[in-house]
């Protein structure tokens, strides 16, 4: 593929939950060493359940949280601790879009205002007819009327609204957009469209996506490569043809085993893996492979070390099964 | 999701006529903020009438002293305790002083204390609870502990301390009085509203563009909370109107000849039993100002929110 864009080595990202003065100290260890690689023009799509920690992964990328440890490089080059005017021009190209589209928008501000800020903040163009003029066309890139300019959000359509939230991060030009599932919250049909329009800017700017989402079968037709995620760590990374149709992970595998299958024929034939117990507490997670309580094919050295990823052609799966 | 066999090939798509392309239009013609918040105002009746009567009750302490050919502080020993007549609308008191000439002053003193002690309260409350509410952590923990200690005190010991020291000038006093103590209820409120709105994905998506934190603060999480913020500062207006004329009541107000609403009501109640006309114009006064304040709140707050229709 071509040159990265992002890099993550080993990232962690830790919150101190602890309450009152004198209790003990409770950490959850919400990211906790991760690492991957986006490459230009690439889309890498982020599955896990809920509580996994995916979108803190995001929220971190994009630095809204602070990360505990673990380095992140964008563009070759490390934005770990950046400040002032480097995390400015960072912010320039890295951008986000959020879950939910009702409560991402601002509803004192006009959908023009909402599209301005960005190129206000940025002093991109002089004046605001310039500004004005771009809103105009971000509104017609995304699929909204023009004159849809001096409206307030609550008077549109959750699909609107997101195209709304991305016409915002694009008035930035970004060149990498953290996509916080962008889609969960909007119904099938306005998803299919959303999706399609993501793709479209994808094509015209040449932009890269992490593309977070809980839905296997829309990241594996928006993604080129996946990563699994489980309880703060990723389990498996490849092609996603590959992990969609041949996963490794035991876990990736019970994940894709629930996935409905809309022929009644095919459904019958297929076997569910269905997984025992509850997804452990982050606060304390279980000891060696995170995945141990839960997995069918747990052995005792699973309790005692924590797997590192091992290669098997493209992918990377982070199981001794795999061990050679 | 699809099935994998399904092919779908550009020929089984139509184009969309052009007459179905404005389906996604919106009728009502656009309007600026205050043309809607104005039109979402002028609906709630009630709130229109307090405005009338407040307008009326400014105008009145305005013009009420320049019209009229009686001042604040002439006597007539000749007219004590008249009855309300053609010369003297509302009677004269037991000085035989103007009652409409007094009240329209006692307006002007009344307001202009109300209004300025809530102009001052929301100014300090909204900064103060906003960027406590928005750093948190050991910020909002110090800023806090520091609003406590003011509220653990009865504000009255202030008001009165502060009465002592600028005893010379008493509507500062008094406007200074209030405003230290009563902000502390504004700054809680801005605080515990900034505090949820910030964890909102707006407030992360401007963070996210690279927003300063003033401007997160003021232009996306303050005007949030606009609603409530305008609601309590039009219920403080009265009740800093109210704290005056508690004071003036029990006579450490506005000194003698100089007359605000409460010592009008004092003057009166003293002979209430043989004059009870008398207190009821500054009584009136006072519960017609604050019944439309509340109610323009009221109406403001709803206005305010362009998603009430």
């Amino acid at each position: 593929m071509s040159e990265e864009i992002l890099k993550v080595e080993d990232l962690k990202t830790y919150f101190d939950v602890t309450k009152g003065l004198l209790s003990k100290k409770q950490i959850v260890k919400a990211v906790d060493g991760v690492s991957f690689t986006i490459y230009k023009n690439e889309t890498f799509g982020l599955v896990g359940e809920s509580g996994c920690g995916k979108s803190t992964l995001g929220r971190t990328i994009v630095k809204i949280y602070d990360p505990t440890g673990g380095k992140i490089e964008y563009k070759q080059k490390d934005i770990t601790k950046i400040k002032g005017a480097e995390l400015k021009q960072f912010r320039k190209s890295v951008q986000m879009i959020f879950q939910d589209p009702y409560a991402s928008l601002n509803s004192r501000m006009t959908v023009g205002e909402i599209i301005r800020e960005p190129m206000e903040i940025h002093h991109i163009y002089d004046t605001s007819e310039e500004r004005d003029n771009r809103v105009r066309e971000l509104l017609n890139i995304v699929g909204l009327k023009a004159d849809h300019i001096r409206r307030y959000p609550h008077e549109f359509s959750g699909g609107q609204r997101q195209r709304i939230g991305i016409a915002r991060t694009l008035a930035l030009n970004p060149d990498f957009i953290v996509c916080d599932e962008p889609i969960s919250a909007l119904d099938v049909s306005i998803q299919a469209q959303v999706i399609n329009l993501l793709e479209k800017i994808q094509k015209e700017m040449g932009i890269s996506y992490l593309f977070i989402a809980h839905d296997l079968s829309m990241v594996k037709h928006i993604s080129d490569r996946i990563g699994v995620m489980y309880l703060g760590n990723l389990v498996e990374v490849g092609p996603s043809d590959d992990v969609y149709h041949n996963p490794l992970h035991p876990y990736t595998k019970a994940l894709l085993s629930a996935v409905p299958v809309p022929d009644p024929k095919l459904a019958k034939s297929k076997k569910r893996i269905v997984l025992e117990g509850e997804l452990p507490s982050p606060i304390n997670p279980p000891s060696g492979c995170r995945f141990r309580t839960r997995c069918p094919n747990a052995t005792e050295r699973c309790a005692k070390e924590r797997p590192g990823m091992v290669q098997v052609g493209q992918r990377q799966v982070a199981c001794f099964l795999y061990e050679k | 999701m699809m099935d994998e066999n399904v092919k779908l090939t550009p020929d089984m798509f139509e184009k969309l006529p052009d007459s179905e392309k404005n389906n996604e239009q919106i009728a009502v013609e656009a309007k600026t903020y205050l043309q809607d918040a104005w039109n979402r105002f002028k609906k709630n009746k009630l709130a229109l009438i307090g405005l009338v009567f407040l307008t009326i009750m400014i105008l009145y302490a305005i013009l009420g002293p320049i019209l009229s050919q009686y001042s604040y502080d002439q006597q007539n020993l000749n007219l004590q305790h008249q009855l309300p007549s053609a010369a003297h609308w509302f009677g004269t008191d037991k000085f035989g002083r103007d009652i409409f000439v007094r009240v329209a002053y006692g307006a002007r003193i009344s307001l202009a204390i109300g209004f300025s002690a809530a102009a001052i309260n929301l100014l300090i409350g909204i900064t103060y609870g906003g960027i406590a509410g928005y750093f948190g952590g050991k910020v909002d923990m110090l800023m806090m502990r520091f609003v406590d200690i003011i509220y653990s005190m009865p504000d009255m010991l202030y008001v009165i301390l502060i009465m002592l020291i600028l005893g010379d000038n008493p509507f500062l006093a008094i406007i200074i009085g209030i405003s230290i103590t009563a902000w502390v209820n504004m700054a809680r409120q801005v605080r515990t509203q900034v505090m949820t709105l910030k964890q909102q994905e707006f407030s992360l998506a401007a963070f996210v563009l690279g927003a300063s934190r003033k401007r997160i603060l003021f232009k996306h999480l303050i005007i949030n909370c606009m609603g409530p913020i305008i609601v309590s500062v039009t219920l403080m207006v009265p009740s800093a109107i109210f704290t005056e004329a508690f004071l003036s009541f029990v006579g450490i107000g506005i000194n003698a000849p100089q007359a605000s609403w409460g010592t009008l009501a004092n003057e009166a109640r003293q002979l209430l039993e043989r004059y009870p006309i008398e207190t009821i114009w500054p009584l009136a006064a006072i519960c017609l100002t604050m019944l439309s304040l509340n109610f323009i709140g009221d109406g403001l707050g709803d206005a305010l929110d362009p998603k009430k229709k």
